[in-house]
């Protein structure tokens, strides 16, 4: 496979995961804490309406897991399709935080 | 230690801090200056987006907003979090991968075209400039009311030390005082908010308080939330967990808002400058996550606040005497930001929907006191029965002194919205500096001049910026808040389109997105400029455009900047192959 070929393989999986997630990031964006917030506050736990919760908290608990899958999901495909950063990270540990950061800072 | 010792102590130690960084992160290359030498630590760039994004309005508005808003406030979390998805999936991988110095960089080159680079330049300094007077703004209320040190000099001192570590160390010596300062602003905005939600729930994780049952009072045994449905409804108030109910924005305009903001945030050129300071692609990702996730400790924090504070402010002032109210609504109605007129004459504080008289507070002068000893206000009363002013802004100053927490807490709390402020005007000073020494003379006056007469200039443009900034901050106009609407507007229906485009369609031309960002700039430009400053009277639900407010109109702007891009790329040439090339290149993170 050329590489041109394995690039575009690249870019078609990286939309369609990005596509995946943005579909959930809309369902806790936009759809349950605001277009549904009134059919969900009929339901409660602990003291909260289940709407009302999603738009206060859920949502950006949501927000923080996608972001984070889309790290870990994008850094398999990465590898898979041979253009991860060779070199730059060490045994693919991205946030290699120890040694960049007496490096980044000196 | 008195409460004065304290705070010289906490905000001295902590400018001193940021000092102390700037020095040992000094730097001699426009690659310093402008991103950190691409080296920064994706956790520590993440604290220090984290910081650099939240913002005095963060740190000491957005509880009181939603303390007073209930349900309508989520706009403002969802809006100013949701956006960073976007910004890590669309944004953030392909700009680090395109590797150059700023927003007008990439729009500039994307659509090989000076002016391009102008637009983008004059929207990334528009921007940054509504924003920065914003925060010196909050230095100063953070210096007036919480330390009663004067306006002016609280504003020059946070100007000179911002000053200091902009010029001296550029985005390297900015991020890493960024890093301290989230620090400190997450221990200031977390540990009061446990403390309250201990004693009010017995539950010390503010999270989860705001789900339990009120510990003791009145409303003993109640849930939190509903104990405020319930007040809310004694007082005639829409219910604070009630979603479009009378007297609350309509759902069109919730969803307008909240997404204006989402995109806005994601075209926001000091928050998307950040991740040109990491190392590679992956990093970039990752810096966005553990951005988020630091934000998200504050704004996960912040609607409990919020609750918290309404319920205390509701069960301490409602229907009690005057002469009984705790010490700090007297503190408060000295500064100015709480007022009561007592209409009915019973001495007895009633609160309710409405304003209590019309605009902010102004007092008799020389402290005229009336019967109870409260300040006489000469403002136009209003027919409702609304006694009370309470300025939202006050919230999370005040809400350690409502739960009586010790005096260094107050103290903490003080250092942590300086340092919000601070931490958000330098990277907004950095986007300024840099769109004026390298978009505008680097890249269109003067392409000759070399890394010490850019850097020279880059210095330059970052003081007389920290001068403008201050004197806003001195003289605010009246106009801040409704510029806020303004930055985020243009933000989204200008930058985000053009970025999103550039990178996920090989085939727009520099004609489509001149005349995309053009349109989106001018149509929400416009209507902003109608209903705040021109028919500030018409502005109104009625009058609106399907019901969106100014806040809220960006939405559609972006929408007109991607109808208008689009179709005019239909009829324009392709650009350049080495352009395609280059877009191609930036989607994948490998070098080859």
């Amino acid at each position: 496979m050329s590489t041109d070929e394995k690039h575009r393989q690249y870019w078609r999986t990286n939309v369609k995961v990005l596509s995946a997630l943005l579909c959930v990031w809309f369902l806790f964006s936009c759809v349950l804490p605001i277009f549904l917030v009134e059919r969900l506050n009929e339901v409660t736990f602990a003291g909260f309406k289940l709407g009302f919760w999603i738009s206060q908290q859920g949502s950006i608990i949501v927000f923080i897991f996608l972001i984070l899958g889309y790290a870990i999901i994008m850094r398999k495909v990465d590898a898979a399709h041979g253009v991860d950063e060779h070199g730059k990270l060490i045994g693919g540990k991205p946030d290699g935080s120890g040694e960049e950061g007496k490096g980044g800072a000196a | 230690m008195t409460q004065a010792v304290w705070n010289w102590i906490f905000v001295l130690a902590s400018f001193g801090l940021y000092i102390g960084i700037a020095i040992w992160s000094r730097v001699r290359s426009t690659k310093g200056f402008y991103v950190a030498d691409q080296g920064v630590p994706t956790v520590l760039n993440g604290m220090a987006t984290g910081a650099d994004w939240m913002s005095a309005a963060s740190f000491l508005g957005m509880a009181g907003l939603i303390s007073v808003m209930g349900y309508t406030g989520s706009m403002y979390l969802i809006g100013w979090t949701g956006g960073y998805v976007l910004l890590a999936m669309l944004l953030a991988p392909y700009l680090r991968k395109f590797g150059k110095f700023t927003v007008p960089d990439f729009i500039g080159d994307r659509y090989y075209s000076s002016a391009a680079r102008g637009v983008a330049v004059f929207c990334a300094i528009f921007v940054s400039f509504t924003y920065v007077c914003g925060q010196m703004r909050g230095v100063g209320i953070v210096f007036a009311n919480l330390l009663g040190w004067k306006i002016t000099p609280g504003v020059l001192v946070g100007m000179g030390i911002v000053f200091f570590y902009a010029t001296l160390g550029g985005m390297k010596g900015i991020t890493y005082t960024q890093v301290a300062q989230y620090c400190v602003l997450i221990c200031a905005f977390v540990i009061p908010a446990v403390g309250i939600s201990f004693q009010m729930t017995g539950n010390p994780i503010p999270q989860m308080g705001f789900g339990s049952q009120i510990a003791s009072g009145d409303n003993a045994g109640l849930f939190l939330l509903e104990a405020l449905d319930k007040i809310h409804a004694e007082l005639g108030l829409p219910e604070y967990t009630g979603a479009f109910v009378a007297g609350k924005k309509s759902m069109i305009d919730v969803f307008a808002i909240t997404f204006a903001l989402m995109v806005g945030t994601a075209g926001l050129p000091h928050v998307i400058i950040r991740f040109y300071t990491v190392k590679t692609v992956q990093a970039a990702r990752w810096s966005a996550f553990w951005a988020l996730l630091f934000i998200g400790i504050l704004y996960t924090t912040a609607p409990a606040v919020g609750a918290f504070a309404r319920v205390n402010l509701l069960q301490t002032t409602h229907n009690k005497p005057y002469e009984q109210v705790p010490e700090w609504f007297k503190k408060w109605e000295s500064s100015g930001l709480i007022a009561w007129a007592d209409k009915n004459g019973d001495g007895l504080i009633q609160f309710g929907g409405g304003a209590a008289f019309a605009g902010k507070p102004t007092f008799e002068e020389g402290d005229k006191r009336g019967d109870h000893g409260q300040r006489l206000v000469t403002n136009d009363l209003t027919e409702g029965a609304n006694e009370l002013y309470v300025d939202r802004d006050i919230m999370v100053l005040a809400n350690p002194e409502i739960a009586k927490l010790p005096a260094w807490v107050v103290a903490l709390v003080a250092a942590g919205g300086l340092a919000a402020a601070l931490s958000t005007a330098a990277g907004l000073l950095l986007v300024i500096s840099s769109s004026v020494s390298h978009d505008l003379f680097k890249r269109m006056l003067k392409p000759d001049m070399t890394e010490t007469e850019e850097l020279r200039y880059a210095r330059i443009a970052a003081a007389v910026a920290v001068a403008i900034a201050g004197w806003f901050g001195i003289h605010p106009p009246d106009y801040v808040a409704a510029l806020v609407a303004f930055a985020f507007g243009l933000a989204a229906s200008s930058f985000f389109p053009a970025i999103i485009l550039g990178i996920f369609s090989k085939r727009t031309s520099k004609e489509a997105a001149i005349a995309g960002m053009l349109t989106g700039i001018l149509f929400t430009a416009s209507y902003i400029i109608y209903f705040k400053f021109i028919n500030t009277e018409a502005n109104t639900a009625d009058n609106w455009l399907f019901g969106i407010s100014p806040e809220g109109i960006g939405t559609v702007g972006m929408l007109l900047n991607f109808g208008v891009t689009l179709t005019v790329t239909q009829f324009t040439s392709a650009p350049p192959e080495a352009i395609q090339d280059e877009v191609e290149r930036l989607r994948y993170p490998s070098e080859d």
